[in-house]
């Protein structure tokens, strides 16, 4: 009885041996993609039927979903295809089986948002190897794992475009303003804001004073009594700006009951639909956050570019970038996607995220 | 639950319908095996080549089997001891949290400049206490272990965010992680497959053929009887849930090798693969039956369709999950409604042709 569920075990255990060697004895399929041999280099046309697969951080994400829709609408711009791939779930590694299996599909690149910097990196390289150009968008990954990075927005960039705007909406681009902030010690946050106090000298903005920064810590209810804080304390505040998207809504979500509707600006970055109802009630003329969508098209321009050979991820490289215009890559790989996008009542129904 | 032909492990007690098949004739062997559980995960396996062929010319191929066996180890180590786990009438839902808490406590360490070889020994001796935690609270606390684990699959992926929040420690010794994403010489065997490879021999020789072994499959089969036959079957389970604890601390190392990462969020979901592996593999899951190599050829079943699953070029990769539910139920039904069918064929047998019942008839009653 022993003895022959031993033998039992042996045998199901040397089956699966058995089936380890039929797929060890087959070949190693390795069929070139037809589509990278119009390589032209410097210059060159971008060959007509690219295949490249784009890989979300998680599967079901609107924010996300509009991105990639970008590298596909890039795609089948230059006469190709793109394929949406990702992961059910953003855990670190999540993402690492499916850029495996990428990998063995050859496609002639691969664009990716990372959930980890690292722990897809291994993989990534791997891809790289196989002759596959590797873009990272929106989360850069470590990057000798990658050629370039679509960086949606640089600390100066944001910190311009935010203070450009409140004084756009400012009347007369006079009086005192304040922030509105995530955590004491966000990163991001921190690194806006002293670009913002740095633009704030100049003399185009000589009329607007900033008198406070509030932090809110990313959460609503703190936020909401933040903003309630800052109206109570200075009775001539003009506007106030909220470099998160918690912030804003809060804000704007305490104004939209006060008397200070549409007297105080609020501005800031958000999200159309969290902003929607804000803007159509009028409490919030306009706000700015990138636009995922140019996110992906650019990152499905900057792919095709590398494949056909026009640039190759080095320091001052252009190409061309259909509707986006001309690019330069920046230091380390990086290509910046340009000024914020700013929503208001003509334009925020076009977005859904 | 009622025992039948198509489980392995049937052997523990007579099968009704009078055994193993020795000394009866080649033909009936051959139907006794190709009835056997083993035999049908195998022909899934083949159908899922033939299909995975069909759908990517890739999928037979050397980097299939590289990258499909070590994006599986994870859930194929912790698959083992859950085997043993699940065959006491048991389970441990809590073992994908250790592995994270594994993970994180590996980062920590790192960060705090302990090195390497001690930083996994206490990875290890955590994931020891979190199956210990487990165990006693199954055991002397006299919990159902269902209830107990899904508390600390939550407390465990709870503990793994208290200790490192959403930070993740990349720069350990590239000796170690080379060796985690890295093959068994020129071969195709990943480095940790093979580890895996030698824990499966050791579980199944545990399993198939140690008193330990009988002693799960008894406590299974009638935890009462056990008890009252001298079986300690508190200790034995309590032993098991520490097991399982260990093992999957280290697959919490590997991971995090093998992805040069360690972080809190790694291995969601790791938990229900492992025991849809199990399951599948043809453990009862109300406990006394199963094999290990069983779990193994269902663990390699389930790597084969994710493989294929994700090399298709229009299937979506939400359909993973929905092919693995799937499976799972199945492979507790699949079983259940065989077994159904053979009582009733047995007992028509035993009623005699004589009274020429149409056999519709006794299989209602029998059901």
């Amino acid at each position: 009885m022993n003895t022959s569920r031993i033998t039992r075990a042996l045998v199901a255990s040397a089956a699966a041996a058995c089936l380890v060697g039929a797929v060890a004895a087959c070949q190693d399929s390795s069929s070139d993609s037809s589509s990278t041999t119009a390589k032209t280099g410097g210059g060159g046309e971008i060959p007509k039927g690219l295949k490249t697969v784009s890989m979300p951080k998680q599967l079901g994400n609107p924010y996300e979903e509009l991105e990639h829709s970008g590298v596909t609408e890039a795609m089948e711009e230059l006469g190709g295809t793109n394929r949406v791939v990702g992961p059910t779930d953003a855990g670190a590694s999540s993402q690492v089986p499916l850029i495996n299996s990428v990998t063995q599909q050859k496609p002639d690149a691969f664009i990716i948002a990372g959930n980890d910097p690292n722990a897809v990196a291994p993989a990534l390289k791997a891809m790289a190897k196989a002759g596959v150009k590797v873009v990272a968008m929106d989360s850069d990954v470590a990057p000798d794992a990658r050629t370039v990075f679509i960086n949606q927005a640089n600390t100066q960039g944001v910190g311009e475009d935010q203070i450009k705007l409140v004084c756009e909406l400012v009347p007369k681009c006079t009086g005192e303003i304040a922030i509105l902030s995530a955590t004491a010690n966000a990163p991001n946050q921190n690194a806006w804001i002293k670009v913002m106090k740095e633009v704030l000298k100049q003399d185009a903005y000589k009329g607007l004073k900033l008198v406070k920064v509030a932090y809110g810590d990313d959460d609503d209810q703190k936020s909401f009594q933040e903003m309630q804080g800052l109206v109570k304390a200075y009775p001539n505040l003009k506007g106030v700006i909220a470099p998160t998207t918690v912030g804003i809504s809060a804000g704007a979500r305490y104004l939209s009951t006060s008397p200070f509707k549409g007297k105080i600006v609020m501005t800031g970055l958000g999200t159309p639909n969290q902003m929607r109802k804000f803007v159509k009630d009028g409490t919030v003329t306009a706000f700015q956050l990138w636009n995922p969508k140019d996110v992906g098209y650019l990152a499905g321009f900057a792919a095709a570019n590398l494949v056909a050979g026009n640039i190759t991820g080095k320091e001052g490289e252009t190409f061309e970038a259909g509707k986006l215009g001309e690019r330069t890559i920046g230091k380390d790989g990086e290509i910046l996607l340009g000024p914020l996008q700013r929503f208001d009542k003509a334009n925020i129904d076009d977005f859904d995220f | 639950m009622s025992r039948n032909s198509l489980a392995p492990g049937a052997d523990t007690a007579p099968a009704p319908d009078g055994g193993s098949g020795a000394g009866r004739g080649p033909l009936a062997r051959l139907a006794s095996a190709a009835g056997r559980w083993e035999f049908l995960i195998l022909l899934l396996i083949i159908a899922t080549c033939v299909a995975g062929q069909a759908i990517s010319p890739q999928f037979l191929s050397r980097a299939s089997f590289m990258t499909g066996s070590l994006d599986f180890t994870e859930v194929a180590l912790m698959a083992l001891p859950l085997t043993l786990i699940i065959i006491t009438a048991e389970i441990d839902l809590s073992v994908a949290s250790v592995l994270a808490l594994s993970s994180a406590l590996m980062a920590w360490l790192w960060m705090h400049d302990v090195p390497m070889v001690p930083t996994v020994l206490l990875c290890l001796v955590a994931g020891a206490l979190c199956g210990l935690f487990n165990g006693l609270l199954v055991t002397k606390g006299g919990l159902p272990s269902l209830a107990v684990t899904i508390g600390t699959l939550a407390l465990f992926r709870g503990l793994a965010y208290v200790v490192i929040g959403d930070q993740s420690v990349t720069d350990f010794p590239t000796a170690w992680t080379d060796w985690g994403f890295g093959m068994v010489g020129t071969s195709i065997l990943p480095n940790t497959i093979a580890v895996f490879a030698v824990l499966a021999v050791i579980f199944a020789v545990l399993l198939h053929g140690s008193r330990f072994g009988r002693s799960i499959y008894a406590i299974g089969a009638n935890q009462e009887a056990a008890y009252f036959s001298g079986i300690k079957v508190k200790r034995i389970k309590l032993i098991l849930f520490v097991i399982s604890g260990v093992v999957s601390a280290l697959a919490g190392v590997i991971i995090s090798l093998r992805n040069s990462t360690a972080a809190a969020n790694v291995g969601q979901g790791f938990e229900l693969t492992a025991i849809a592996a199990v399951v599948l593999g043809g453990v009862s899951i109300f406990g006394g039956r199963g094999t290990v190599g069983g779990v193994v050829l269902a663990l390699f079943l389930l790597a084969a369709i994710q493989k294929a699953l994700s090399l298709s070029e229009s299937i979506s990769t939400a359909w993973i999950q929905v092919v693995t539910g799937a499976l799972l139920i199945g492979s507790v039904l699949g079983p259940n409604l065989v077994s159904r069918m053979n009582e009733a064929r047995a007992r028509a047998r035993m009623r005699g042709d004589a009274q020429a019942r149409p056999p519709t008839t006794s299989q209602e009653e029998a059901v």
